[in-house]
């Protein structure tokens, strides 16, 4: 009862609000404020090597990416059927039945990190760096998978179990925890510093950019209306599961959202299949292109750039979050959890991401100058068939191939959106009492400030939130991959003592 | 050797006549009951964060409750009957569970109860009697 007053109060305020102004102002009023206030943060983590136009951020995830592919020797090509067999189930104690799987964790995690990233975030990238920023985005899933195995497995590793059987991992965990037992100074300085980014994060790339593409999809199809508006409809939901305690809203949403998932995929493969004489001519552009740029502004360097900000965005491997999510499992080897995430990166972007950039290209949505040979661009972008940008242009490519496709893209995105609202809600949460403490009003607090950035997010413009959702979800990287190269050497010792024992026989199969 | 038998239990009144059906044919062989409550769950079910954190508690939580509403009224009741009881607690699919543990416990028999539903449900996906009927390893009585 106290919390439906709170609802009702805070809504009853935000209308009254919006009936003094017009509704369009507001979405700019937030805008600008919006614009103005988180530029400074955008420019720092986006800012070029001097001279050149290659951001140092997108260099640190390559560069962690290829040491971590290194440091383990291929992992994620080595386990990659010993991870099918852990999800299975084949190596699950039957007396452990009723526990978290690894299915399950990955699921979740999965559902965390399967959204719009794949469906409006590939469109973005395809548009601005050209067909070939789809090759770097899969080299980028690839090795990413490394790096999501190190920090997954650090977070079962050094998470916290409570005495009433709840836990609680991540990178402020593995950081104190880690670094104080190889005796490294400034755990704590870091696991605080990740925590604030990965509040920024939460309400950045898992809340603001969800709001804002849901809002971009449904007006797209029902015709334009102001932000605030899906705003305040997607914040009561997401207020009445996580602070009226609405469980059942969340559970169903988690159950459909791989479907929609497989839904997605079988559609693209169809698109593609009828396609079929254009796969070739396709697969030339991802090729050509991720070399040559094609005439992309960028270049190569471009195509590079915007394929790999995407993958990283999309798959989120060594920002830290999936270590959060993955370290509620139940195993009594922390190394089986890095072992099943290494398929995270490769089922959200080698092969969700892939097939969104697949079908946009294979669907003719970017225009090519038929005198040159090479893509009409204007200010930077490819101009597309439909003038569309983001979500609007992977939509628009679903659509014409399959007319009524839009209408059940809405769902999904709208889906997408939700689910990964409420997994970002809830890792934003872990870091938010990492920093404040455990408490029924700290978590009200911030759970309540999370609603309040989508309905900002669904006003904002796209350029500042998609800028500001990138920029907090790239800080969280950069302490988290500090953290994780100076904890990899923990890693190797599990995993080897791990492969021996798998090897030995002692790590038994039940199945 | 002694014979022993499992018995699905999960606290209705088709399950009680189960038992007590199963109790006295064991009075009559001296067998000893394996008396088990299965608590359905999937491994591959979908669960939300919370609800992977707060899972092992849950956990603990559904088994006490199950020992202590469901089996040690049920062991109280039986104690007088002289025979040798034991119960468990599992996690899982009521019939895949039953047919494991008759194998592994070289049980003679499974015995479990039919509500006598014929729902839709179980009319599309098959009674859990229905099930073991058709791939119990053992002899399986199925009490109406």
């Amino acid at each position: 009862m106290n919390h439906l007053t709170k609802v009702m109060t805070f809504f009853a305020t935000f209308f009254s609000l919006t009936t003094m102004t017009q509704a369009q102002s507001i979405d700019e009023t937030v805008n600008q404020v919006f614009a103005s206030s988180t530029g400074w943060f955008v420019n720092f983590i986006f800012a070029p090597f001097p001279g050149t136009s290659f951001p140092w951020i997108v260099a640190w995830l390559v560069v962690a990416a290829v040491i971590f592919t290194l440091y383990f020797a291929f992992i994620q090509f080595r386990l990659i059927g010993h991870a099918l067999s852990l999800v299975k189930g084949d190596y699950a104690d039957p007396n452990d039945a009723g526990e978290v799987s690894h299915f399950q964790a990955l699921a979740t995690a999965l559902s965390g990190t399967v959204g719009l990233g794949n469906i409006a975030g590939v469109a973005v990238a395809i548009s601005i760096g050209g067909p070939g920023a789809t090759f770097w985005m899969i080299l980028a899933g690839l090795m990413g998978m490394a790096t999501k195995f190190t920090e997954c497995t650090l977070g079962v590793k050094y998470r916290n179990e409570y005495d009433d059987g709840t836990v609680s991992g991540g990178p402020m965990y593995y950081l104190t925890k880690g670094f104080k037992e190889r005796g490294l100074p400034g755990g704590k300085v870091l696991a605080i510093l990740f925590s604030i980014f990965c509040i920024l994060g939460a309400f950045g790339g898992g809340n603001m950019f969800q709001a804002n593409q849901a809002h971009q999809q449904i007006s797209g199809i029902i015709g334009a209306y102001p932000g605030w508006i899906t705003g305040v409809i997607f914040a009561a939901i997401v207020f009445a599961v996580i602070v009226g305690g609405l469980k059942s809203i969340a559970s169903v949403t988690e159950k459909i959202v791989p479907f929609m998932g497989i839904m997605y995929v079988v559609t693209a493969l169809v698109i593609i299949i009828m396609n079929a004489d254009k796969i070739g001519w396709a697969f030339n552009q991802v090729f050509d292109g991720a070399f040559t740029g094609l005439g992309v502004a960028g270049g190569l360097v471009g195509a590079l750039i915007q394929g790999f900000k995407r993958a990283a965005f999309s798959n989120e491997a060594g920002v830290g979050s999936a270590a959060i999510a993955h370290s509620a499992v139940r195993t009594k080897e922390p190394i089986t959890e890095g072992v099943v995430s290494l398929l995270e990166p490769f089922i959200d972007t080698v092969v969700i991401c892939t097939m969104t950039a697949l079908v946009i290209i294979i669907t003719g949505q970017l225009l090519i100058d038929p005198q040159t040979g090479l893509y009409v661009v204007e200010e930077g972008k490819i101009v597309t068939a439909t003038g569309a940008s983001g979500v609007g242009l992977t939509s628009a490519a679903f659509g014409s191939a399959i007319s009524w496709f839009p209408y059940i893209l809405v769902v999904a995105v709208v889906l997408f959106a939700f689910s990964t609202m409420i997994s970002w809600s809830y890792y934003g949460l872990k870091a938010w009492t990492y920093l404040f403490g455990e408490g029924k009003q700290k978590e009200i607090t911030f759970k309540v400030l999370f609603c309040l950035f989508i309905i900002v997010g669904a006003a904002a413009n796209l350029g500042p939130v998609i800028d500001f959702s990138d920029a907090a979800i790239f800080a969280m990287a950069v302490v988290n991959i500090i953290g994780l190269y100076l904890l990899m050497p923990i890693v190797k010792r599990e995993l080897s003592s791990y492969l021996e024992r798998l090897k030995s026989g002692e790590i038994k199969k039940f199945k | 050797m002694t014979h022993k038998f499992v018995v699905g239990f999960d606290g209705s009144d088709a399950s009680k006549k189960a038992v007590h059906f199963a109790v006295n044919t064991a009075k009559m062989t001296g067998a000893h009951l394996l008396i088990i409550y299965v608590l359905e769950w999937s491994p591959y079910s979908f669960l939300t964060p919370e609800e992977i954190e707060e899972r092992h508690k849950r956990r603990e939580e559904e088994m006490a409750r199950a020992e202590k509403a469901i089996l040690s009224p049920l062991k109280e009741e039986l104690f007088a009957t002289g025979v040798q009881i034991e119960t468990g607690i599992r996690f899982g699919n009521v019939a895949d569970i039953l047919c494991t543990l008759a194998k592994q416990e070289n049980a003679e028999q499974i015995f479990i109860g039919r509500t006598g539903d014929s729902d839709f449900a179980s009319r599309v996906f098959g009674s859990v009697a229905g099930k073991l009927a058709l791939s119990s390893p053992v002899a399986c009585t199925i009490v109406p």
